[in-house]
């Protein structure tokens, strides 16, 4: 290099140093516009998408749960409402060992061992970071104890939400429905976004069925949230950008329910197995639905435990099932009316023609007897006798003669076999026999044959035949209408909670049950008054102030031997005939149409019918039986109820 | 002889503060850049702490205690400088081995000395001490520096950053190497050299890869890509940049960074301090820090050129430009132009010993321009 022995020049030393500096500005300068050019593009260029993804750090969108409408009966009577209630809510994410807070949440008595399984997969089920109940309605002590072993317990806390409440508890509840918690079945069908923020759904009956329209919708609230996923509320000076959308509270209901008459109902069937559905005919609204025994649906709001329902579920007289809609029985004789008038429309029969009952029937060539239910026979018996007296021999004779087509096809004008359409839904078809419909029921081929005797026993509403109390209301109110029908219905009114206008849901007709010559429904209606007037029913019309036009009726749960009697003493008292009555009134403006039910009450005229009449004072006379005793028990149990066919 | 007239007339017109810093051996420019942006520091670790009085104390507490340093460095005589720069190498180099012995031994990341009374990092004095030594020796060397002297220098440079890194701590060994460099880089080094060393270390990049271990190569790709692993290695940048990003032009304002406020933003008051400003105070914000930075480099780089003596000028032009170099990889790495390395923003960012060391610097800085007219 040449550089050994090279002195220092100084001069030489400071100009390559001032170099050196200039260079080392140049560089600065440089890499300083290396900087203010990355700023740039980041915070001039990219900064709309940065902001987005600073406000996706920060923002999360909490539902706001929209009130769920409240349900009211057709006075105003409120039927169905939300109150604060407190739960436990946990939010996964927020929990370091689920297992072990569960755990722990046992162990201090606010969750049971047997509901976890359920917890563990409702919380696995939902949003880590959304709140899930994992416990309702916690007591004052419940939260004492929770509050002592909070910090035990992070990301798990006491909530206020709003729970549903069902002031009349049991009353109408197979009408009202219930919610519950949200079941995985629940969430396969649902839209998970609409269920945000809440914990229970519409089981059944009007919850279920107005839904929709009961939940409203979700609101939402942008809370500002710290990297580790907290609420933060202090840094009020970062909130202003956060949005809110309202949700819409769920419409509020009114049920054509008559509250009072529903009591009444419920009052006069109380610790029986029994059904009562009331119609108003003139545009298909139900007053009245009763299925005893009933349960309380704050039970289901609040959240059984599993031994609850077990008892519920497993109870022999079936308190969750909807006997009014979902119970299937032979109608027995409530439908000879309506044979009746069959004959009359196809000019099988006249009022006047009058047959022989000796007390039993048989098709030639057969020795089967088909036996009246009065062993003696009624004697000679025309149309409006016949219906009063309930005379099996002439409907026997009557359907041989109209064969099983005209009487399937007929009776299905009122409805019968298929469901109602009550708008709230879960109701059964019953069965409306044929013999087509026999082909699609059996699998054998020698089962598929529609046997002759089968028509004779269809007159009188026994054999394949079967109705739900519903269908059977609603037949009356056909009846009483001459034809008119109409949807039944259970709500009649929706009100919006924000405008509070009330948008009425009009009557739905359904296509009239018609006959050839109306003075038939002149003879079929006057065959139930007779009923009440002279007939099997004729007690239990005594000192009404308006007509009444009724039909006793009696299913049998157990067939009786050819050779044998029924002899009700001798058999268990669930094996015992269901006793059936239907009625309307007053006759000449029909505004009632009832249809009773009493599993193994035997006698229509003895049991179910007084439970109509009073039903029908009730609504037509506002005149209502004295309260219950202390004990609640006023009704009389059926096998005191004396009397019979 | 332009400038002895101004200086002239400058000197008549002293103030009273003048005289003091005059006095104190302190420039007063100078000290006017860095105390702007120490107290710009102050105000945004306010903010990035969470609004912890407590913090700014303790921020503040440090930069008085740099401050003090600062004014004993300046009192100190550059003869006295240039005398113990080898020794003090020598301590440093020493206290290092030990460091990394204790480490080795106990198998762990060492990088502390406990004295005791006081834990300090040798690395630390390794900062000062290396260009201090590298100035020392070319002091009475011809410059440019020979072959034998580069040589010399190197070894001088490489081995404590070696020793620093394999603690490791890549960025104060990477900012060890950049003090010894830039003193060489000053001394005259030749641009053909400069050049073969920017093709040396591209090609010792490209094979140095392959020597990688595979978590060092994950950090590498994790730069190139922060969105590869958003919620591992890449969640530091990609945090900072959006903080920047959303930041926009005017900022969010003071204490309304919801990146820094809501804990987004990771080790939001030390090394990603220059996350917060860009988000509150947006692009102005930065552009005056920068500006604050630049106008200190530039005016120790005027000082240097002042500097009469080798040992001076080399030790001075290297305290200025690694000043910068601190700010370049501090906010480069912030916003994503360089990988993560463990370098914090001089005099902002909060904790750490590098404050003490920078303005110790400075100290020895314009003791070195005060006493510029005696001869070495």
């Amino acid at each position: 290099m040449g550089a050994r022995g090279r002195i220092k020049d100084l001069w030489r030393e400071q100009r390559l140093f001032e170099q050196r500096s200039i260079a080392a500005v140049v560089v600065v300068c440089l890499l300083a516009a290396v900087l203010v050019a990355r700023l740039g593009w980041l915070q001039v260029k990219k900064h709309d998408e940065y902001t987005a993804l600073a406000q996706g750090n920060r923002v999360r969108t909490e539902p706001l749960p929209a009130a769920r409408g409240a349900i009211y009966d057709r006075k105003g009577v409120i039927l169905a409402e939300n109150r604060p209630a407190y739960q436990l809510e946990l939010v996964r994410e927020q929990v370091p060992d689920l297992e072990a807070t569960l755990r722990g949440l046992v162990r201090i008595g606010l969750l049971e061992e047997e509901s976890l399984d359920a917890v563990r997969r409702t919380v696995r089920s939902r949003r880590p970071f959304d709140g899930v109940p994992i416990r309702l309605r916690l007591d004052e002590e419940d939260m004492a104890r929770f509050a002592l072993h909070r910090f035990d317990f992070p990301g798990v806390d006491i909530r206020t939400r709003l729970a549903r409440r069902y002031p009349e508890g049991e009353t109408a509840v197979h009408a009202l429905g219930y919610v519950g918690t949200i079941s995985e079945a629940d969430l396969e069908r649902i839209d998970r976004e609409d269920y945000a923020g809440t914990s229970t759904i519409g089981k059944t009956g009007v919850e279920y069925a107005f839904e929709d329209v009961l939940r409203g919708k979700n609101g939402a609230r942008e809370i500002m949230v710290n990297a580790q996923g907290r609420s933060v509320e202090r840094l009020g000076s970062l909130q202003t950008a956060l949005r809110n959308r309202p949700g819409r509270p769920g419409a509020d209901l009114f049920l054509t329910l008559d509250l009072e008459v529903q009591r009444v109902a419920e009052q006069l069937v109380r610790g029986q197995r029994a059904a009562v559905v009331a119609l108003d005919p003139r545009n298909g609204d139900v007053i009245t639905l009763v299925s005893t025994p009933g349960f309380d649906p704050n039970g289901f709001a609040r959240g059984l435990t599993r031994a609850e329902f077990a008892a519920l579920n497993e109870s022999i007289d079936r308190p969750l099932f909807n006997r009014a809609l979902r119970g299937t029985y032979p109608p027995g004789s409530t439908i000879k009316p309506v044979v009746a008038l069959a004959g009359l429309e196809y000019g099988v029969t006249t009022p006047d023609t009058a047959i022989a009952c000796q007390g039993w029937f048989s098709l030639p060539g057969s020795s089967h007897r088909f036996r009246d239910w009065r062993r003696s026979g009624h004697g000679r018996v025309s149309m409006e006798q016949a219906v009063a007296q309930s005379c099996d021999v002439y409907f026997y004779d009557l359907a041989r003669d109209l064969g099983v087509q005209r009487l399937h096809d007929f009776l299905a004008r009122f409805g019968l076999g298929a469901p109602t359409g009550i708008d709230i839904g879960g109701e059964r078809s019953g069965i409306l026999p044929s013999p087509e419909w026999k082909k699609g029921a059996f699998k054998r081929a020698s089962q598929q044959v529609w046997f002759p005797g089968e028509t004779v026993i269809f007159g009188i509403g026994q054999g394949y035949m079967t109705s739900t109390p519903l269908q059977l209301a609603h037949m009356t109110a056909v009846l009483a209408m001459r034809g008119e029908n109409y949807r039944p219905r259970l709500v009649r009114a929706l009100r919006d909670p924000a405008t509070q206008t009330v948008t009425s849901i009009p009557p739905a007709p359904l296509p009239s049950a018609t006959v050839a010559d109306a003075s038939h429904w002149d003879e079929a209606i006057g065959s139930m008054v007779a009923v009440m007037q002279g007939g099997t029913a004729s007690r239990s019309a005594l000192g009404a102030p308006y007509s009444i036009a009724g039909k006793t009726g009696t299913a049998q749960v157990f067939t009786v031997a050819q050779n044998a009697r029924y002899d009700e003493s001798t058999i268990s008292e669930r094996l015992r005939d269901h006793a059936w009555f239907i009625a309307f009134a007053p006759v000449e403006d029909p505004r009632i149409a009832v249809a009773v039910l009493v599993e193994n009450g035997r006698s229509g005229s003895g049991t179910a019918a007084p439970i109509a009449r009073a039903v029908m004072d009730a609504y037509l006379l506002r005149q209502f039986p004295p309260p219950p005793g202390e004990d609640g028990a006023v009704a009389v149990p059926p096998a005191v109820v004396g009397g019979g066919e | 002889m332009i400038r002895e007239e101004v200086d002239g007339t400058a000197r008549r017109t002293l103030t009273r503060t003048a005289q003091l810093l005059s006095a104190l051996r302190l420039d007063g420019p100078l000290l006017v850049g860095l105390a702007l942006i120490a107290l710009y520091g102050q105000i945004v670790l306010y903010s990035s702490s969470g609004g912890d009085w407590d913090a700014v104390a303790r921020g503040t507490t440090r930069l008085a205690i740099g401050a003090a340093l600062m004014l004993v460095c300046a009192q100190l005589k550059p003869g006295f400088l240039r005398r113990i720069s080898p020794w003090l190498y020598i301590l440093g180099f020493v206290l290092l081995v030990i460091v990394d012995l204790v480490g080795y031994i106990g198998k762990g990341a060492q990088r502390w000395l406990d004295l005791g009374f006081v834990r300090f990092q040798p690395s630390e004095i390794m900062k000062l001490a290396v260009p201090m030594a590298c100035a020392w020796y070319l002091h009475e060397r011809p410059l440019p520096p020979d072959w034998r002297t580069l040589l010399a220098l190197a070894a001088m440079i490489l081995l404590p950053t070696a020793l620093t890194i394999v603690q490791p701590d890549l960025g104060t060994g990477l900012l060890i190497l950049m003090a010894g460099a830039l003193v060489v880089l000053f001394a005259g080094l030749r641009v053909w050299i400069i050049g073969l060393l920017g093709v040396a270390s591209a090609a010792a990049a490209w094979g140095g890869w392959y020597l990688l271990h595979d978590y060092q190569r994950q950090r590498v790709l994790t730069f190139l890509d922060p969105q590869a692993d958003p919620l591992g290695a890449g969640y530091h940048i990609i945090q900072s940049t959006i903080a920047i990003g959303s930041g926009g032009v005017t900022g969010k304002g003071f204490l309304r960074g919801s990146q820094g406020q809501l804990e987004f933003l990771p080790e939001r008051t030390t090394d990603f301090v220059f996350a917060v400003i860009g988000e509150e105070f947006g692009l102005l914000g930065a552009l005056l820090l920068i500006g604050l930075y630049l106008f200190v480099v530039l005016r120790a780089l005027h000082l240097a050129t002042q500097m009469r003596d080798t040992f001076a000028r080399l030790l001075s032009g290297s305290l200025a430009s690694i000043f910068f170099v601190y700010v370049f990889i501090n906010a480069g790495m912030v916003s994503g132009l360089l990988p993560v390395v463990g370098v914090p923003l001089p005099l902002v960012s909060y904790g750490g010993t590098s404050m003490v060391t920078l303005l110790a610097g400075f100290g020895m800085l314009m003791s070195l321009h005060a006493n510029r007219k005696l001869a070495a």
